[in-house]
């Protein structure tokens, strides 16, 4: 972007935005709009709290245990559906219905079966991460040259073998993008999960902080959590990068 | 003992037996119908005809990569229900595994068998070598030419030990001067491992560069239209089989042979 000769820095809209925001916070015109500063100076406030690392070891723990139970339960059905026409049949239904519809409404009930703790968040962040795994690694599944699994049977490879040896590995790079988009998905998960849960980790500091009407904090805890959603969203993308050499030279 | 050896010089036994085999595929397409072919041991036996005529679906069969519809396959005197140890293949597009370096991938029939890792990487490594590709073991397949690629594959197929090598047109994916040398190079291996190779090839002059037996096939579904032995003396280097007055005669008498088969 350009201003006459003047180049500006590709995030300078970001500035204007943040500018308007200050000046909205400083008229007062409504609570719900604190200044943009004080919601910073509430950042650095709030992140070295106690409570705050809580729920952020909560948080973390129940998005990595969700995203490890769907990659280790996802890829294995996405690699079944892949290489079997009946499995295929019988999942893909249900895959694509689940991939699509808005799964929120399903937390309630996980809430009613395994109760307003720990586990239903997990068992959410799956529930979100799963589907796109399951379909992305199907179509990596999908596209291996069919020599390189008669090569893996003609030398006598066993199932186990077959899907461990060569499957995963010539579907590494859908799969590796399933998972990063499944994660992106569990984000969303685990901050749904832990609103509609509201007894722990961030869920509980910000029905803490809006029953409260602590805005300052609410607005600086959503900004850190979309910092953080960022920065794996980033983090991922990267590594994905890192493995496009391979998914070129793979044929 | 004697008398054996004898007759063994004499008549070499049926290494693969083909037996009133028959394929007919899954749309309606019938590939082979009562085919039967005795595989020498020991020699190396070509299969030319004309394309789509189920030379392929034959090797593939023999491999027990696909079922036969009907007859059977003896290899070695016991028949093929699957995969065997005694069988290794050669892919027209190398099947390397992209993701794994050179000695990776030789080794692979032996990591499979579950052998210990170095003792299948001193097992590749001599093949690796005996194919050429001295030096090349961390490389990756992207990082080789074709011909480099499939002398990988052939080291693979060499490092299980089989008995019988299944090579469907090795060579049809590299380029002609690579292709040449690899055709010496294999005369050599012939030379010096007693297996029995069966070698699927476009090319008449190929096959009768290299083969002890030639089987020309009919169209689909193939029958065996005749058998030539090309009378070739192989002592005197690859240039002077290419002048033999035998080998010109017998790629013409093949040409001449598969003529009808096209159009
Ligand atoms: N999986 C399959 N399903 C249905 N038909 C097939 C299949 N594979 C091969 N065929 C058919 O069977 C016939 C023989 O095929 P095959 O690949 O064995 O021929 P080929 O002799 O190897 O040909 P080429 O010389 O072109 O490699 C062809 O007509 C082909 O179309
Ligand atoms: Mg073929």
């Amino acid at each position: 972007m350009y201003i006459g000769k003047f180049r500006l820095p590709i995030m300078s809209s970001l500035l204007i935005w943040a500018a308007l925001w200050e000046i909205a916070g400083r008229t007062g015109a409504s609570f719900i709009i604190p200044p943009l500063s004080r919601i910073f100076a509430r950042i650095i406030e709030i992140v070295p709290t106690p409570a705050f690392g809580d729920a952020l070891w909560i948080t973390g723990k129940a998005f990595i245990l969700g995203n490890i139970i769907a990659i280790c339960i996802g890829v294995p059905l996405g690699v079944l559906m892949g290489r079997s026409v009946i499995a295929d049949r019988i999942f893909l239904p249900w895959v694509n219905m689940f991939l699509s519809s808005p799964l929120s409404a399903l937390v309630p009930v996980i809430m009613v079966i395994f109760g307003a703790g720990q586990t239903t968040i997990v068992l959410t962040v799956v529930l979100f991460a799963i589907w796109i795994v399951v379909l992305d690694a199907r179509a990596g599944v999908r596209n291996i040259t069919p020599s390189l699994v008669e090569m893996a049977r003609s030398f006598g490879a066993n199932r186990f073998q077959a899907f461990s040896k060569i499957f995963v590995w010539a579907a590494l790079p859908e799969i590796l993008a399933g998972v990063r988009l499944g994660m992106i998905r569990a984000v969303k998960g685990v901050v749904i999960g832990q609103l509609l849960v509201s007894i722990v980790g961030f869920g509980r500091l910000f029905e803490i902080y809006s029953s409260r009407f602590l805005m300052e904090h609410f607005w600086a805890l959503l900004f850190v959590l979309f910092a953080f959603a960022f920065a794996i969203n980033e983090a991922l993308a990267w590594l994905e990068r890192r493995f496009e050499y391979f998914a070129a030279s793979r044929n | 003992m004697t008398a054996a050896v004898a007759q063994k010089s004499a008549a070499p036994r049926a290494m693969v037996e083909v037996r009133h085999i028959s394929k007919t595929y899954a749309g309606g397409v019938e590939a082979l119908n009562d085919l039967s072919i005795d595989f020498a041991e020991g020699q190396l036996t070509s299969l030319l005809g004309p394309s789509g005529c189920g030379k392929t679906t034959l090797l593939k069969i023999i491999a027990g990569l696909i079922p036969a519809t009907g007859g059977e396959v003896k290899v070695d005197g016991r028949v093929v229900t699957g995969p065997g140890p005694e069988r290794a293949f050669v892919f027209q597009d190398f099947a390397l595994m992209p993701w794994a370096s050179v000695m990776r991938n030789v080794a692979f029939g032996l990591e499979l068998k579950g052998m210990a890792r170095s003792e299948r990487e001193a097992v590749a490594e001599k093949y690796i070598a005996s194919v050429g590709l001295k030096g090349f073991e961390k490389a990756y397949p992207h990082e080789l030419s074709g011909g480099m690629r499939q002398r990988a594959g052939l080291a693979r197929a060499l490092a299980v030990n089989a008995k019988v090598l299944l090579m469907d047109e090795p060579f049809s994916a590299v380029d002609e001067q690579t292709r040449r040398k690899f055709q010496e190079d294999l005369l050599e291996l012939i030379a010096r491992e007693q297996k029995t190779f069966l070698f699927v090839t476009h090319s008449i002059e190929e096959a009768v560069y290299v083969s002890d037996r030639i089987i020309i096939l009919s169209h689909r579904p193939s029958q065996v239209s005749s058998i030539v032995e090309p009378a070739i003396v192989r002592g005197g280097g690859p240039d002077q089989i290419r002048r033999d007055p035998a080998y010109l005669d017998t790629v013409e008498s093949i040409w001449q042979s598969l003529k009808r088969y096209l159009d």
